[in-house]
């Protein structure tokens, strides 16, 4: 499987994204600079955490504006596998590949601990190898995590199975609409969390949950390669 | 000597703005003498001569405003220079001691390690969120500049109580900038501490403390030597903010200080210019790089040709600026953060601009390399200062103040009288609901601790711990100090703070490795306050010398008062320790039920019944008002030594499972701790009763750690502690009934739920700040 990071100016979880991918599948995987323009050569792209541009105008406002971004639509539309975590789920949304916005946490402060998390949709590319209603610990470390999407767009999501993780009940630490954590577009190839399963892939660093989704996207990728 | 471009933009200005911000017309060196500017600088009048018979003429108005800041207290270290040279500083793991930006260790493997320290407390205290901001921003440029990439943060915080609205409004304010600026750049903030002391009222203590990894070969020094090189100023533009920051350093009452003087920090600059920084110094063609800090172009200039011996001209026309018009007197005293000066290898610029384009950033050439030994400013054909290096820097004064030891030192009474509490458990209740001994999970919730995927111990035990990439070895990182202890007993605080460093990372499963030191006083023109530094730095002297942690780098902060009263006597010792592999790594919290408990270190001192109240925390809960009118316990560096070995040893042989040191708070608190974060109870005894109980329950003796032993191993853990002749008390078991419950000679003291214990320790400070 060939995998994309694409490192922005003020992405700081790149780095931590190809370490997870290379712990958990054995896989290498490219950094690519935010001014490359085609993605074609990858089966998987992640955006990863940080804060592109500095986020000083509204997280991910101006990084999906980067050359990058088109190529990233591109290969979406022709069904590749996208993960924005965290900062990357804010371009996501920032660019419309994701439904719905993310604001500051209500608390106004920004929040960094291991959180509890439902699995609301067990049967994505992305996290078949989790059980549905299984509840993980995951890290999340942000400051604008709190997700909108207004009453019908949440509505057509619960009905397309798009949302994907929740905050464990009592748990929302942001003030997230529907304790939401994680969403997928309709087709199902473009996740979007603000959760960093990157940080959670061997015990030592607290939990190894996360380490199932990038499991999960080497099998789904690996059925697909057979099939082609 | 008429400045052409110095003049456009200040035109509508009154003359008298302009004199007192140095723009329009520059004054001559007669009018700075005549009109007594050096003395605004913050020069005196001694320094002002000595200048004039160093350069054997009347300085300039630019060379004026260069030698205040390289004068100030915050850049020459006059006052504390001669002090510091007596820190022992070798040892056979040091690569780079003291004198560069930050202090470097080996740890094996062709790894080294680059930590240091640095105090904000001034901006802070003026400007909380920007003050803190760029002090982390500060001690992180310190670490990459030695070609070190940064991977952890640590802050020692210290405000005033939280029942003042100005102080919860510092608290916040430094704890968001601090977050704000890590969180940002990426690299994690894993530990640190936060002391409430009504002493810190509107003085705030932010110390922060950056460590990075390294590979021996990679290392870069600030040296700006061979004659013709190239000098490059890297990063951000130079703007007006932050003009005279070290000389405001360097003067007494924050509200005195101006706005103006503090800076702004970028975290997002600073990430681009930490990966060009890293880029270039990989490509070999650096010969030195230099942090632009307190005293920006100024100092980092300076210093790089004092460390080479050489000399440098530079063309500040040349320096990219922010705003129209800046002189030559505003380009060299900016503060403008998130820059570098660097010294390239003649014919190698572009490798520089080559970099620095690909990350969006300049790298203009503003001057070369001499060999004349001489710092020439130039304002295009226009000379501003012509100074010699070893003016600036080695001539600076370096002086012997006066120290005094303060009458109160010897009036204090050797063992307060408390009525004993019928219930200790309510006690300990409330004494973990005290903002100073309760959980800091509201300030490290803020901070992103795991980005990097390194942290393996995260916020809240004894030490942090971070792993080494590619190696099975690990960092222990901790930042301690005590400043009432210090302020009650100078010499045996100051031991005590390295000794509380080393004792936490023994603990965590780590050998100690060397410290970094930053030192807050008061105005040390007070001779009081000086007898608190020199006894203090002394007594941290004599602990690193027992326990083999060399100084390897530092910072001093003085004139921390405000209204008239001086802060306690607060030196924080920032500590680094390796794990040889991560399988040793140990942590604070219980980790089962049916464990053995054991207490090493003597319960009680030699002298037998001597309190340990005095200065705890116990003390100034009961009794605020006589808080400060005893004796803290004394130290044995020899007994902690020994104690060390013991923990470190038995942590070797796997012996114990879980280890905490007892210290603010005492070790009711220590146990209250272990069972809180473990969400285990226990059944433990204690002996004795009256003012002894209440000594060893809540007094701050230290020298004893509480560790958790599998029963299978606790005769192996005895029999080692009887050959290193330190005591090991068995004081009984955890439980699985989540209930803390302590006896002594038969009496229930304490009977108390865990989720009781956690619920007062872990919401206390999140009630003060809602």
């Amino acid at each position: 499987m060939r995998c994309a990071v694409v490192q922005f100016p003020g992405s700081n979880c790149d780095m931590d994204a190809v370490k997870a991918i290379n712990h958990a599948i054995g896989e290498s995987a490219d950094i690519v600079w935010h001014t490359v323009a085609s993605l074609e050569a990858y089966d998987l792209i992640i955006l990863p955490g940080g804060f592109a541009y500095g986020d000083y105008l509204r997280a991910g406002a101006i990084a999906r504006f980067s050359a990058v971004m088109e190529a990233v639509a591109h290969e979406a539309e022709r069904g590749k596998w996208v993960m924005g975590i965290c900062n990357g789920f804010q371009v996501l949304t920032e660019g419309g590949l994701l439904p719905g916005a993310l604001r500051r946490n209500e608390s106004l402060q920004f929040r960094s601990e291991i959180a509890t998390l439902e699995v609301v949709n067990a049967e994505t590319a992305f996290t078949r190898h989790y059980r549905a209603g299984e509840t993980i610990r995951i890290p999340i470390a942000h400051g604008e995590g709190n997700y909108y999407a207004d009453e019908q767009t949440l509505l057509r999501m619960r009905e397309r199975g798009q949302i994907v993780f929740r905050y464990a009940r009592e748990h929302n630490p942001n003030g997230s609409v529907d304790d939401i954590a994680g969403v997928i577009n309709e087709r199902g190839n473009v996740l979007g969390m603000m959760p960093h399963p990157e940080r959670a892939v061997h015990e030592r660093l607290g939990s190894a949950d996360g380490a199932r989704l990038f499991t999960a996207i080497f099998e789904s990728w690996r059925e697909a390669y057979a099939k082609r | 000597m008429p400045s052409g471009e110095a003049q456009i933009g200040n035109a509508g200005q009154s003359e008298r703005e302009a004199s007192t911000e140095a723009a329009m017309e520059e004054p001559t060196a007669a009018q700075v003498k005549e009109r007594g500017l050096y003395r605004s600088f913050g020069l005196t009048d001694d320094e002002y001569e000595r200048i004039v018979s160093l350069l054997g003429r009347q300085p300039g108005y630019v060379e004026t405003g260069i030698f205040s800041v390289m004068w100030s207290e915050h850049c020459s270290y006059k006052s504390s220079r001669k002090v510091l040279r007596r820190f022992p500083t070798a040892g056979p793991q040091v690569l780079q001691g003291p004198g560069e930006n930050a202090g470097i260790v080996d740890i094996g493997d062709g790894l080294a390690v680059a930590f240091k320290i640095e105090s904000h407390n001034h901006p802070t205290a003026i400007e909380p969120y920007q003050g803190a901001a760029t002090g982390v921003g500060g001690i992180i440029r310190d670490v990459f500049t030695m070609g070190a990439r940064p991977v952890a943060l640590l802050n020692s915080l210290r405000f005033g109580a939280l029942d003042q609205a100005r102080n919860r409004y510092l608290f916040a304010q430094s704890v968001a900038g601090i977050g704000g600026y890590g969180n940002c750049i990426g690299i994690p903030t894993v530990g640190g501490e936060v002391v409430f002391d009504e002493r810190y009222d509107h003085n705030p203590l932010v110390n922060a403390m950056c460590v990075g990894l390294i590979e021996h070969g990679q290392i870069a020094t600030g040296t700006a030597s061979g004659v013709g090189n190239p000098v490059l100023v890297v990063g951000a533009k130079t703007g007006r903010d932050g003009i005279h920051g070290a000389t405001f350093a360097s003067a007494e009452d924050p509200h005195a200080k101006e706005r103006s003087a503090v800076q702004v920090g970028d975290p997002f600059m600073e990430k681009l210019l930490l990966e060009a920084c890293l880029e270039l110094i990989a490509t070999g063609k650096v010969v030195g790089i230099q942090d632009m800090g307190a005293a920006g172009l100024t100092s980092s200039s300076a210093e790089m040709a004092s460390r080479a011996g050489s000399g440098l001209t530079l063309d500040v026309s040349r320096v990219p600026c922010r705003e129209a018009a800046m002189t030559p007197y505003e380009i060299m005293l900016s503060e403008s953060q998130e820059r570098m000066l660097v010294v390239m290898t003649k014919g190698e610029e572009h490798v520089a601009q080559e970099v620095f384009q690909k990350w969006g950033l300049e790298a203009s050439v503003i001057g070369t390399v001499t060999d004349d030994g001489l710092l020439r400013i130039r304002e295009g054909d226009r000379v501003a200062a012509e100074i010699p290096v070893t003016a600036l820097v080695d001539e600076a004064p370096v002086l012997d103040r006066p120290a005094t030891r303060p009458p109160y030192l010897d009036e204090l009474l050797a063992e307060p009288k408390l009525t004993e509490p019928e219930d200790y458990g309510q006690d300990l209740l409330r004494l973990l609901a005290r903002p100073t001994i309760a959980s800091k999970e509201w300030v490290y919730r803020q901070y992103d601790s795991m980005v990097r995927t390194e942290t393996f111990v995260r916020p809240g035990s004894d030490a942090a711990v971070i792993g080494v990439p590619g190696t099975r070895k690990a960092l222990a990182l901790t930042t301690d100090g005590n400043g009432r202890h210090v302020y009650l007993d100078p010499y045996a605080g100051g031991a005590r703070a390295v000794a509380e460093a080393a004792r936490n990372l023994v603990c965590s499963g780590a050998r100690p490795l060397a410290v970094t030191d930053c030192l807050n006083y008061g105005n040390p023109e007070k001779p009081e306050v000086f007898y608190q530094f020199e006894q203090s730095a002394a007594g941290m002297s004599a602990a690193c010398e027992t326990l083999r942690t060399p100084v390897i780098s530092g910072n001093v902060s003085f004139y921390n008062e405000s209204h008239g009263v001086d802060i306690y006597p607060t030196p924080v010792v920032g500590m680094v320790g390796l794990i040889e592999d991560l399988a040793l790594i140990t942590t604070s919290e219980w980790k089962g039920a049916g464990h053995d408990v054991y207490v090493l270190g003597a319960l009680s001192d030699s002298a037998g019944s001597r309190s340990r109240l005095g200065g705890s925390e116990y003390l100034a809960m009961r009794d605020p008002a006589n808080a400060l009118r005893y004796a803290p316990p004394p130290l044995d560096l020899d007994a902690e030594a020994a104690l060390q070995r013991l923990c470190a040893e038995a942590i070797r042989r796997r012996l114990i499972v879980s280890a905490h040191d007892v210290s603010d708070g005492g070790m009711l608190t220590a146990f209250a701790e272990c069972a809180a974060a473990g969400d285990l109870g226990a059944d433990l005894n204690l002996a004795g009763d009256g003012q002894a109980l209440m000594s060893l329950c809540f007094g701050e003796g230290t020298s004893q750690i509480v560790v958790e032993v599998e029963p299978a191993n606790a005769a192996a853990l005895e029999d080692l502690a009887a050959q290193l002749t330190v005591s090991a008390v068995r004081c009984g078991m955890t439980n699985s009934d989540g209930a803390l419950r302590v006896s002594a000679a038969g009496r229930a003291i304490v009977n108390i739920d865990v989720a009781a214990l956690r619920e007062s320790w872990q919401g206390a400070i999140a009630s003060w700040m809602q």
